[in-house]
């Protein structure tokens, strides 16, 4: 794996080229075309048919990533799906990050960014073909040096080969190859002769993220960098009145003390020649705050969530089948479910190196939207979105966080401020309290059986905020009906065979900004579903396993994964005492999951011993990384269910660090088995359908265990 | 000036005396492979080895490693057992997002240094202050038994 060593070779190279050059824009700077826009020889052009591929007439092939790598494989699968078409020798590929450009707009999203779950599902085919054009033009190029008939040649592994023994390598074809037209349509290879897709394929970024030298935004470094900390307003919605800035020049190392907003929070930034000197600096200010919400408290919040499902004021109808007041149940059955906010704790805080420049701004950040950041800061500088230049470093994970602006928008205006390129870092404490919170909701169900213990009403109605509002995407989720997409979604999709269904939202606003959190509404209303139908199961007197499966005929996805679940999980077989499953499935993101957690409880304790998930995404690009994937979800959705909230007190956050924000460690890492259901359907997402299931098996198994329903989380027994 | 080696190298650093050594190694010697997560010892990204053992380098002063050897994740690679680690990492395609790997390999390289052949039990002894919130803990636990050959798992 020395070729990733490589790659991180030519990053930094690149960086510091483009540093030297004083970022102009077009030197060192691999754009699609920008070959030709230097300027360079007609001999030594490189052969870019498209944004994704460059041979050069040395034979190397560099395929772009135009995704952003936070720890899902795209960095590996993106390049995989160039490369079986393009019919490559895939360990000699080298992979390049891409530059911000609108061709690599990602069609589910609207502009260059990864998020979703979307980057494999959008890609799919038209990388592919992408590849295969590629590689048309390198055979023509070929028949046209050798006067054969294309379709008497073939490739292999970055060759193409022809009649009586003719060879020539992609490298000796570049310069030809740029010369020919790209073909409009070219044929796509039959899966069956796929060589990489499909196939556990090493990760392409494990040697650079096992010896330190993967470079993340935190680790972007330019000449002249300066650090900036910023102390962001401690009550919601708080504004800076005046500050004393005469403690934190005092510190040696601090240049400049700032005021700064990044459209979430105001601030004062102490931008200084380390991080060290910049957080002495910070802490060492004295800021007066005027405004901001004083009273709210997570108290007041959970009694105002509470009032609204009671009166169900301002309900939105989301959904309705059948007509839930007509029903007449033998038993009904109420409950209602709580989550709280939820912070991301990425492992890499937030960061982000904006450098403003005569000529336009250029950005180095670990960023999901890297097209979003464009169009947004040249909004701001009043520049066109081309002069914005952004360099998508690793990511040090996202789950939706780095879709925001807020770091971004910082660093921009710091720069400008201070004339010089400025890093803002926050710290874990800044981190954890700037909110992108995944929103608080309550969901309150009435289910109703009948004589038979069969499911024939379920009303549910949730209260949380609008998480679109203020995210730029309104347009694309906040339907005609006036509902945010993201309330119910996980909750009106369900898929059991209920004939009077009722879902209703109502938007609950208490100021605070809520942002994507890993699977976004499928991770509290996977929960709140799955784990009231397995009431409705317990109090039809059924098997939870056998409810569900009985209620799923028409969806032959879920059950699949269900049975697959439920029978490598030994679903019926004896426990040893003390312990007991749950089980709970759900489709998001175009995939489907189910998991059997095996739980006890230990000093009062949940504790999670093994876990069995069963997934059906679709057709796969790299297995290993769809089961690591189901992992990570896992894992992200335990420590959710066991310990995460954000909790708010005179309106401001009470979290601050992993002590008292605590996550999954290794000591309760239950033992994970993913089996992956063969499909030839399309490819679903991965990278959130394995968090949703989560919570819900391991609250159903504690159900089983201990007789008590979890109906809020984090868990507390 | 405090005086001490990275990575057998000696360095003298003009710096507050309680300036963390891990932005030392950061912003002073560009060493950032090195992380910062919490800034109070709880997540174990910033893990180095002094004198050997696995430290915190967020919360341990500059002053605290006057005359003491400091490797970092840069350098493991020239031990045996690191670089037993980064090939049992590398098979195993652990890193996901990557950020807190340096931190784990150190933790689990001073971890086999001191007991060539960990159970369970030291795994999780060791290895519980180093968060992953990607959650490739049972790749890490893999790893560390292939890199100490030890078969099941």
């Amino acid at each position: 794996m020395g070729s990733a060593k490589d790659i991180d070779e030519s990053r930094r190279t690149f960086l510091k080229v483009a540093a030297v050059a004083g970022g102009g824009f077009a030197i060192g700077v691999m754009l699609p075309g920008a070959a030709r826009f230097v300027g360079a020889a007609p001999a030594a052009r490189p052969f870019e048919p498209n944004a994704w591929i460059r041979i050069t007439p040395d034979n190397v092939v560099t395929l772009i990533a135009d995704k952003s790598e936070m720890g899902q494989g795209v960095y590996t699968a993106i390049p995989m799906l160039i490369a079986e078409e393009l019919d490559v020798d895939w360990p000699r590929v080298r992979i390049e990050q891409a530059v911000a450009s609108p061709v690599y707009a990602n069609p589910f999203l609207g502009a260059q960014a990864t998020g979703g779950s979307t980057s494999v599902r959008s890609a799919y085919e038209p990388l592919r073909r992408a590849g295969a054009a590629a590689r048309a033009m390198l055979i023509a190029a070929a028949a046209d040096t050798w006067k054969a008939e294309a379709a008497a040649l073939r490739t292999e592994n970055g060759t193409v080969l022809g009649p009586e023994g003719r060879r020539a390598t992609y490298g000796e074809l570049a310069a030809k190859a740029a010369t020919l037209p790209v073909p409009k349509d070219v044929a796509l290879k039959d899966p069956s002769r796929f060589k990489l897709l499909g196939k556990p394929t090493r990760r392409r970024d494990t040697a650079a993220k096992s010896d330190g030298s993967a470079q993340f935004g935190i680790d972007v470094k330019v000449p002249g960098i300066l650090t900036a900390v910023v102390a962001r307003a401690p009550v919601v919605g708080a504004t800076v009145e005046s500050f004393d800035a005469a403690k934190a020049l005092a510190v040696p190392g601090v240049k400049h003390v700032l005021p700064v907003q990044n459209g979430v929070a105001a601030g004062v930034a102490v931008i200084a020649d380390s991080f060290w000197a910049a957080k002495k600096g910070r802490d060492a200010l004295a800021i007066r705050w005027k405004g901001g919400n004083e009273a709210l408290s997570t108290e007041s919040m959970q009694k105002d969530m509470r009032a609204l499902a009671a009166s169900r004021q301002g309900a939105l109808t989301a959904r309705r089948e059948g007509d839930v007041a007509a029903a007449t149940p033998a038993s009904t059955v109420e409950a209602v479910y709580e989550v709280p906010y939820l912070a991301h704790a990425t492992m890499e805080p937030m960061n982000c190196v904006a450098w403003m420049k005569p000529e336009g701004v250029e950005i180095w950040a670990p960023t999901q939207a890297p097209g979003v950041n464009q169009f947004v800061v040249a909004r701001m500088r009043n520049l066109e979105p081309e002069r914005i230049k952004v360099h998508t470093t690793f990511l040090g994970g996202g789950f939706g966080r780095r879709f925001a602006q807020d770091f971004i928008l910082e660093a921009v205006q710091l720069s400008a401020a201070a004339g010089a390129p400025v890093k803002v870092v926050y710290t874990r404490e800044d981190d954890m309290r700037a909110y992108h919170y995944r929103p608080m909701s309550l969901c309150r169900f009435t289910g109703g059986l009948d004589a038979n213990g069969n499911p024939v009403a379920l009303a549910a109605t949730v209260v949380c905020e609008s998480l679109a509002v203020g995210t730029g995407a309104e347009a694309a989720l906040i339907r005609k009906d006036g509902v945010d997409a993201t309330s119910v979604e996980g909750l009106e999709n369900l898929p059991y065979a209920i004939p009077n269904t009722a879902v209703e939202w109502i938007r609950y606003s208490p100021g605070v900004r809520t942002w994507f959190w890993r699977s976004v509404g499928n991770s509290q209303n996977a929960f709140f579903t799955e784990s009231f139908i397995d009431e409705l199961a317990h109090a039809a007197g059924k098997d939870p396993f056998e409810f569900r499966r009985a209620l799923l005929a028409k969806h032959a996805r879920h059950k699949k994964v269900l049975e697959l679940a439920a029978e490598k999980a030994g679903w019926g077989a004896t426990l040893p005492a003390g312990r007991a499953r749950g089980i709970a499935v759900a489709e998001s993101f175009g995939s489907f999951v189910a998991q059997v957690a095996e739980v006890s409880l230990e000093n009062g304790r949940p504790r999670v011993h093994r876990v069995v998930c069963a997934a059906d995404v679709g057709t796969t690009v790299n297995p290993d990384t769809i089961a690591a994937q189901m992992e990570s979800g896992i894992v992200y959705g335990l420590s959710a269910a066991l310990y995460g909230r954000i909790t708010f007190q005179n309106g401001r956050v009470e979290q601050s660090n992993f002590h008292d924000y605590p996550v999954l460690r290794m000591n309760a890492m239950p033992a994970v088995e993913v089996h992956l259901v063969p499909s030839t359907e399309g490819p679903g997402g991965v990278g959130e359908p394995g968090t949703p299931p989560i919570a819900p098996a391991v609250c159903n198994a504690l159900f089983a265990l201990t007789g008590k329903r979890m109906r809020r989380l984090p868990i507390e027994i | 000036m405090t005086e001490f080696t990275v990575n057998g190298a000696t360095v003298r650093i003009d710096a507050a005396p309680d300036t963390p050594l891990l932005w030392v190694l950061r912003d002073q010697l560009d060493l950032t492979g090195t992380k910062f997560g919490c800034g109070i010892a709880q997540c174990g990204a910033c893990t180095v080895h002094v004198d050997g053992a696995a430290t915190r380098a967020c919360i341990t002063p500059l002053s605290a490693v006057a005359g003491k050897a400091v490797r970092t994740i840069e350098a493991i690679g020239s031990t045996a057992v690191g670089k037993a680690l980064q090939q049992a990492w590398s098979e195993i395609d652990v890193p996901q997002c990557g950020y807190c790997q340096s931190g784990q390999i150190m933790s689990a390289a001073a971890l086999l240094e001191r007991t060539k052949q960990p159970s369970d039990a030291d795994i999780d002894q060791a290895m519980s202050g180093n968060i992953c919130r990607c959650g490739t803990y049972n790749r890490i636990r893999a790893a560390i038994r292939r890199a100490a050959g030890i078969k099941r798992g």
